[in-house]
């Protein structure tokens, strides 16, 4: 499902403009890492396409609706939205509920929901926590729980708020399959994220913000070579661009077998 | 004299059958940065909990062992006199906020009015610890209105201004920019050479290589292994037990196996990769 944004502008009560004309089409299916400096306006874009937000001027199109048209409920069916912060969407007094409790407001049949629940819970590895109340969880498996339960309601298009926050190495890699897991399906993911090691491994398509505008918008490979602008949005390129870049390696490597392969 | 010394010490939470921490023995000296890495659930959040008096103090359960941190002992001392010698910035800086105060300025002031520091003096402390993370520009928005990576840089600054001796930090970047990040990681290591006593559990290994003098890797609530980051971060031990590692080093390790590493020591940083691929 394709989403349309036209000059997005969005200025908060306190009068902070923090969306200053964005416009971009993201199509079916892609897999798009945001990025950019804290108070960019990474989380306030990606909260206009569930309609968390609405915009000031300018419109966002999710497949046909516009968000301006649409309930939050409504385009919850489209656009799946994990928090930065599990505690901010956790409600539920065991796991089990919780992820029932998206795919059951859907309204899809008994034998769907037991499907989606039973699926997100093993893409997860939550399977042997159902009966736990999610704030008896570590933070990690919180974090899990939150992505479980927006997973199961089988949106074509899911927003991650930056899911490797205080995540380790092995849990980072699990989000990772999940993700992979998701691009099988044929899912758009949108990812907000400050780890562009994990960023460089994982999408195609980065999307650099500041100050509420689009500073690059390209494949990885060609976003994250330039050092220099993203600089501008604090951000910079993997470890092995920038190992390769200090090798002179001609091409820009994202990850590890591009990087082994220039170097021989 | 060393700054923190734990003996001993075991800690389990109430309501839970194993310990978060065993047997653990740790000296650190005035001024030294200390790093502390290891898989969620290692024992990291409760090290700090225990350095910073919460354990057992707030969370109860039964510690045992000796915790000395600037010659006070932590069982013979209260909450309130113990604050005042440790900070601690939460690992999630939405649990720090106070809730009562409708600016950052005034958020930053909190811990200073419950000490009973002048008005003029505070000002000064306050704008001071303002410019040195950076955030000035953020003093009259409510600490509700920033994005995660400046709460965060608010809850790093409301500690900063207590000017600890002991100052904890609990993945103090984790929603921060890659160069913000850098930054903080800078102003802390210039708060050690000041003086001030840093642990900071991180996972962010080059940043930890190139800013602190030791590493403590937990497994299990118990230290796996300890040392100069140079040595601790790229041995095989802590790629064996899933911690976290820099791309620096997995990547070094897999060339050394095709014969495209020669060194003997594999790379944490920048400079020592860029060094030993050097043709």
């Amino acid at each position: 499902m394709k989403i349309e944004i036209n000059d997005l502008r969005f200025t908060y009560p306190t009068g902070l403009e923090a969306l200053q004309g964005i416009s971009l089409t993201i199509e079916a299916g892609e897999q798009v890492a945001i990025v950019g400096q804290n108070g960019a306006g990474k989380t306030t874009l990606v909260r206009h396409f569930n309609g968390l937000l609405q915009p000031s001027s300018g419109s966002v199109l999710i497949g046909e609706w516009d968000t301006k048209k649409h309930s939050v409920a409504k385009l919850a069916s489209r656009v799946g939205y994990v928090f930065q912060n599990p505690d901010e969407q956790l409600f539920s007094k065991d796991v089990g509920t919780e992820i029932r409790f998206g795919p059951r407001n859907l309204g899809y049949s008994k034998e769907k929901i037991d499907e989606l629940v039973t699926r997100a819970l093993s893409l997860t590895e939550l399977s042997d926590k159902t009966d736990t109340n999610p704030y008896d969880l570590s933070p990690t498996w919180r974090k899990m729980a939150a992505l479980a339960s927006v997973i199961a309601m089988d949106t074509p298009i899911v927003i991650f708020d930056e899911p490797t926050t205080g995540q380790d190495a092995v849990n980072v890699a699990r989000i990772a399959n999940v993700i992979a897991e998701l691009r099988k399906e044929g899912k758009t993911v949108i990812t907000i994220t400050h780890d562009i090691d994990f960023c460089a491994e994982n999408f195609d398509r980065v999307i650099a913000l500041s100050n509420g505008k689009i500073l690059l918008d390209g494949s990885a490979r060609d976003v994250l070579g330039q050092e220099e602008i993203l600089a501008q949005t604090y951000v910079d390129p993997p470890q092995l661009t920038r190992l390769g870049k200090r090798l002179g390696l001609k091409e820009t490597v994202r990850n590890q077998d591009e990087f082994l392969k220039a170097l021989k | 004299m060393a700054l923190v010394n734990l003996q001993n010490v075991t800690y389990k939470y109430p309501l839970t059958k194993t310990p978060a921490l065993q047997n653990i023995n740790l000296q650190i000296k005035e001024g030294e940065f200390v790093a502390v890495v290891g898989a969620n659930g290692a024992g990291k959040s409760t090290l700090c909990y225990t350095l910073a008096g919460f354990a057992p103090h707030f969370f109860k359960g039964e510690m045992s062992g000796s915790i000395e941190v600037a010659g006070k002992e932590s069982s013979k001392s209260t909450l309130d006199e113990w604050v005042l010698n440790v900070g601690l910035a939460f690992q999630n800086p939405f649990n720090q906020i106070s809730g009562a105060k409708y600016t950052v300025f005034e958020e930053i002031a909190f811990g200073l009015e419950n000490i009973g520091v002048p008005r003029d003096e505070m000002k000064d402390r306050v704008n001071d610890a303002l410019a040195l993370t950076g955030i000035t520009d953020l003093a009259d928005r409510s600490p509700y209105s920033l994005s995660g990576g400046q709460q965060q840089r608010v809850a790093l600054t409301s500690i900063l201004v207590m000017q600890p001796k002991l100052l904890v930090l609990d993945e103090p970047t984790s929603q921060m920019d890659p160069i913000g990040t850098r930054e903080v990681f800078s102003v802390i290591r210039k708060m050690a050479e000041g003086g001030m006593t840093v642990v900071m559990v991180e996972h962010k290994m080059e940043w930890i290589a190139q800013f602190a003098d030791r590493v403590i890797a937990l497994k299990d609530g118990s230290i796996l292994l300890e040392g100069k980051p140079g040595e601790v971060l790229t041995s095989d031990v802590l790629a064996e037990n899933g911690f976290g590692i820099s791309r620096y080093t997995s990547t070094a390790r897999e060339a050394k196996k095709q014969g495209l590493w020669k060194k003997e020591k594999l790379p944490v940083t920048l400079d020592e990769a860029v060094e030993g691929f050097k043709k």
